[in-house]
C-alpha cells in the first residue's frame, strides 16, 4: 500500500480494489451494535481543514474515531496567505504534536501533494479535496457505491467495474469529483461519459480516458449510474451558462429524464444538491437516488484508507495485500 | 591606463585571437599581440563576445530589497556575462516618475558591475488608466527610453494606442507584457491537457496572442515601433512573422526558460517552474526556438525576478510568478541554441548583445569586438560542464528552476569599458 493518498489516478486497479475490499468489511463493523475496531489505537490523525466542509470532515472524523485513533480538528479558514502563516509552518506545528495522518482539504490543487513531497513533514498524508484537483475518497467511496449497488456487496468483492456505463453530468471544469471519479472509474474498467455545456469542460479533456457528450438526453439510456454533480449558482455571472432556468432545462435531472434510464441504473450526487438547479426533488427522494448510501459509504472507505496507510497490524480484510505501488 | 591582454579567445566563435584592452577601449585585434605591464588572460580557446545586454531584468529595488537590490542584481548580471541591464519598472514605488527612475540610475552607476538603464512605467502606477511622465522619465539623467508596464498589460487599447504614439517625439518604445487580463483571471498555468489534469487555472495561449495581435495592428496604424516583452507560444511567433513581413516595426523577446523547459514540469506542484506567462508546451518550445534562429525573435531576455524563499516554499496557488535568469542565460541559450546548431555564436552574440542594446538604445553596449570600440567583453568557457548550484549566485535570490540541471558552458571572465567584473568565475 502507498503511503500517502493524493490522487485517484496513483492507484493500480487492484490498490482500489483492495480499498473497496476492505471498506466491505469496515461496512460489516458499521452493522454492529458497537462500531468500534482498535485498529488505530494511540494513533493520532489530524484533519487539516482550510476550506469549510462539514460532511467530509465529519466523514473523516467518524472513520477515524471507529478505528480508535485519536483525533484532532484543526479548521483554519482562508488560504495559509491570508492567515499570514505559511501551510508549511502549520503541518510542521502540527507535525510537532505526534501527528501520524494528515488529512488535508484545501483551496489550492496541489496542496496535500506539495505536504507529501516537499520534505515539510513525515506523516501520511490523505488528500480530502484539493482545490479543483483531486478528491480521491469521494471517487473511492463513489466507486464502492456502484459496485455494491450495482455488482452487489458481496458478489462484488475482489472485481471492478468492468464495463459499467457511468455518466458524470454537470460543471466538470470546477469539479475535483469529477477528475477524480474519471481516473479511479477508468481505472476500474468502467466507461465513462461526461455531460456538460462547453463552458463547464476544461481545455485539454480530450485527453482523460472518458468520452464527453453535450447532450444529456441521448445518453441516460445507456447509463448504469448517473453522476449529478453540484452547480453553484454564480457560475452563471460569469457566463458559464445563460440563466439557472435554462441550466436546469439542458442538464438538470428530472422525473422525466430518469425515466429514460435503464430500470436497473441509480442516480448518485456527491452533496451537498442543489434541488431544482442540477436534480428535482422527485429524483432526490427516488429510491433510485444513492445520496445517502454514498455518506454511509464514505465513512466505510474512509476508515479502509486510513487503515491500510497507517499500516494497521491485524488484517481487516481477508484479502492479501497488493504490491507497493509508490 | 591599465591594459589587459586576452590571448587565444575565439572571438564570435571564429579563429583564437589575441585582443588588447587599453583602457575602456579595445586597441587592437589580432595574432601575436603583446603588450608591456599588460595584465594577461589566457583564454585557452574560449569564446568571447560583446559584454551581454539584458532588456528585461527585475532588480527589484526600490521595495523589494528582500529579493533583490541593484548592487546584487548587477552583480548576478556580471556572473552572466552581462554588461548593461534594462530595470523593469515594477518596483515599490512604481518607476513611473523622473524621481524614482533617477534613484534606480544612480543605484546602478554606484554598483559598478553593469551598466543599469532604467525602463520606465507606462502607466500610473502600472494601473493601465493614465499615462505617466513619459516625456519627463525621458529627459531624466536616466534618460528613459524603454516604457513598460511589465508584469501588467497595458490592457486598454486606447491607453496603449497613446503611448505609442507619444514615444515617437522622443525615440522611444513601448514593451508590451501581453496578457488579456479577463481571460487570464485565476491563471496558474498553460492552459492545456496538464491544466486540465491538475486543476490549476489555465493561462490561454490566446489571452497572449490576441494583444500581440491588436498591438502590432495598433504599431501599423500609428507609425510606431513595439517591443514584445518574454513571447511565448507558437501563434505569437507567427503574429509577429506575419506582421515583420508586411513591415511593421516590431521587435520581440524570448526568455531562456521559455526555450528549454515546459508545462509538464508543473506535474511537481513546485512553485519554482511558476512564471508568468508560464512554461507551455513543448511544440511552443520548438516554435521559439526555430523563430529566435530565423530573427523573427530579435533577442534573447532574461525576465530576471528573483523572489525570496517564502515565496516558493509553499503551495502552487500562493507561490509568486518569475524564477531568476541573469547566471544561467546564456548557459541555456548554448544549450537549446548553439548545440542544437540552431545559432552560430555569432548570432548569439547578436540575439543576447548587439540587438538588445540596439533596441533599448543602450550607447557602447552590443558593438563588434574590434579595435577602437568599448572594452564590453565576456569570456565563455563553453566546454565547461556543470550542475546548476543556486547557492553559488551573486543574486540574492535563490528561485532557479535548474538547480541541479546540468548545463554547459560557463562565464569566466567580464569587462565592463575595461574593467574586469568578474575574473575566473569570481566577482572582482
Amino acid at each position: 500500500m502507498m503511503r500517502h493518498l493524493i490522487s485517484a489516478a496513483d492507484l493500480s486497479r487492484d490498490d482500489a480494489v483492495h480499498i473497496l475490499d476492505t471498506a466491505e468489511e469496515m461496512a460489516r463493523v458499521a452493522d454492529r451494535p458497537i462500531k468500534k475496531l482498535p485498529a488505530l489505537r494511540g494513533r493520532t490523525v489530524v484533519n487539516l481543514f482550510f476550506e469549510d466542509s462539514t460532511r467530509t470532515r465529519i466523514s473523516f472524523e467518524a472513520a477515524e474515531k471507529r478505528l480508535s485513533a485519536d483525533v484532532i480538528n484543526f479548521a483554519a479558514k482562508g488560504s495559509s496567505v491570508s492567515k499570514g502563516e505559511s501551510l508549511k509552518d502549520t503541518a510542521q506545528t502540527l507535525e510537532a504534536m505526534g501527528v501520524d495522518a494528515v488529512v488535508i482539504r484545501h483551496g489550492a490543487s496541489g496542496a496535500p501533494y506539495r505536504l507529501a513531497t516537499s520534505g515539510w513533514i513525515d506523516a501520511a498524508v490523505i488528500n480530502a479535496g484539493d482545490g479543483t484537483h483531486q478528491h480521491p475518497t469521494q471517487a473511492l467511496l463513489d466507486a464502492f457505491t456502484m459496485r455494491r449497488r450495482l455488482v452487489g456487496p458481496d458478489e462484488g468483492l475482489g472485481k471492478d467495474l468492468a464495463g459499467k456505463r457511468i455518466t458524470l453530468v454537470g460543471d466538470v471544469l470546477h469539479s475535483r469529483v469529477a477528475r477524480s471519479n474519471v481516473d479511479l472509474l477508468h481505472t476500474l474498467g468502467a466507461e465513462v461519459t461526461l455531460v456538460a455545456p462547453p463552458t463547464l469542460v476544461p481545455v485539454g479533456v480530450e485527453h482523460w480516458p472518458c468520452d464527453v457528450s453535450y447532450d444529456l438526453d441521448r445518453v441516460l439510456p445507456k447509463s448504469d449510474a448517473v453522476m449529478m454533480l453540484r452547480v453553484q449558482r454564480e457560475r452563471m455571472n460569469a457566463a458559464f451558462f445563460p440563466t439557472e432556468r435554462e441550466y436546469s432545462r439542458r442538464y438538470g435531472l428530472d422525473g422525466e429524464r430518469m425515466a429514460k434510464m435503464p430500470a436497473h441504473a441509480i442516480v448518485m450526487h456527491p452533496g451537498p444538491m442543489v434541488r431544482g438547479m442540477e436534480i428535482t426533488a422527485e429524483v432526490a427522494d427516488s429510491d433510485r437516488c444513492t445520496v445517502v448510501e454514498q455518506v454511509a459509504n464514505g465513512v466505510s472507505i474512509r476508515m479502509a484508507v486510513l487503515y491500510l496507510l497507517l499500516g494497521g497490524n491485524e488484517p481487516a480484510a481477508a484479502h492479501t495485500r497488493t504490491e507497493e505501488s509508490k | 591606463m591599465s591594459k589587459t591582454l586576452i590571448r587565444g579567445a575565439k572571438v564570435l566563435g571564429g579563429d583564437a585571437q589575441d585582443v588588447l584592452i587599453d583602457g575602456e577601449t579595445i586597441e587592437a585585434v589580432g595574432t601575436g599581440l603583446s603588450a608591456e605591464g599588460a595584465t594577461v588572460v589566457e583564454a585557452g580557446g574560449a569564446i568571447l563576445l560583446p559584454g551581454l545586454v539584458d532588456l528585461h531584468t527585475h532588480l527589484r529595488e526600490p521595495g523589494r530589497e528582500d529579493s533583490e537590490t541593484v548592487l546584487t542584481g548587477t552583480r548576478a548580471a556580471a556572473s552572466g556575462g552581462y554588461t548593461a541591464v534594462f530595470a523593469m519598472a515594477n518596483t515599490f514605488p512604481v518607476a513611473d516618475t523622473a524621481g524614482v527612475v533617477e534613484q534606480v540610475y544612480r543605484l546602478g552607476k554606484e554598483s559598478g558591475y553593469c551598466d543599469v538603464q532604467p525602463i520606465g512605467a507606462v502607466t500610473v502606477g502600472l494601473e493601465g488608466k493614465k499615462l505617466a511622465e513619459l516625456g519627463a522619465m525621458h529627459e531624466s539623467a536616466a534618460g528613459v527610453t524603454v516604457f513598460s508596464d511589465d508584469g501588467k498589460c497595458v490592457d486598454d487599447a486606447v491607453i496603449m494606442r497613446r503611448a505609442l504614439e507619444y514615444v515617437k517625439a522622443f525615440g522611444g518604445v513601448v514593451a508590451q507584457h501581453a496578457q488579456e487580463p479577463r481571460l487570464t483571471e485565476g491563471a496558474q498555468m498553460n492552459e492545456g491537457v496538464v491544466s486540465a489534469e491538475l486543476g490549476l487555472g489555465g493561462w490561454p495561449a490566446v489571452a497572449e496572442e490576441s494583444i500581440i495581435a491588436r498591438d502590432v495592428l495598433l504599431a501599423e496604424h500609428v507609425g510606431s515601433r513595439v517591443h514584445i516583452c518574454h513571447l511565448s507560444t507558437a501563434g505569437s511567433v507567427e503574429i509577429v512573422r506575419w506582421a515583420k513581413s508586411r513591415g511593421i516595426d516590431v521587435t520581440a523577446e524570448v526568455t531562456p526558460h521559455h526555450l528549454l523547459l515546459t508545462d509538464e514540469l508543473v506535474r511537481s506542484y513546485n512553485p519554482v517552474y511558476k512564471v508568468n506567462p508560464p512554461l507551455r508546451t513543448e511544440r511552443d518550445v520548438m516554435a521559439l526556438r526555430e523563430a529566435l534562429a530565423d530573427g523573427t525573435i530579435d533577442i534573447v531576455a532574461t525576465d530576471h525576478a528573483p523572489h525570496p524563499h517564502e515565496d516558493k516554499d509553499c503551495e502552487w496557488a500562493a507561490a509568486a510568478m518569475g524564477m531568476v535568469g541573469l547566471e544561467t542565460a546564456l548557459s541555456v541559450v548554448q544549450q537549446t541554441m548553439v548545440e542544437t546548431g540552431l545559432l552560430t555564436w555569432e548570432a548569439v552574440a547578436d540575439r543576447m548583445s548587439a540587438k538588445p542594446a540596439e533596441i533599448g538604445g543602450a550607447t557602447g553596449h552590443g558593438r563588434p569586438v574590434s579595435a577602437g570600440e568599448p572594452a564590453n567583453l565576456v569570456l565563455v568557457d563553453a566546454d565547461y560542464r556543470g550542475e546548476v548550484d543556486p547557492a553559488s549566485f551573486a543574486s540574492r535570490s535563490r528561485n532557479t528552476p535548474y538547480e541541479g540541471r546540468e548545463l554547459p558552458g560557463r562565464v569566466t571572465h567580464t569587462w565592463l569599458r575595461g574593467r574586469a567584473t568578474l575574473v575566473d568565475g569570481k566577482l572582482a
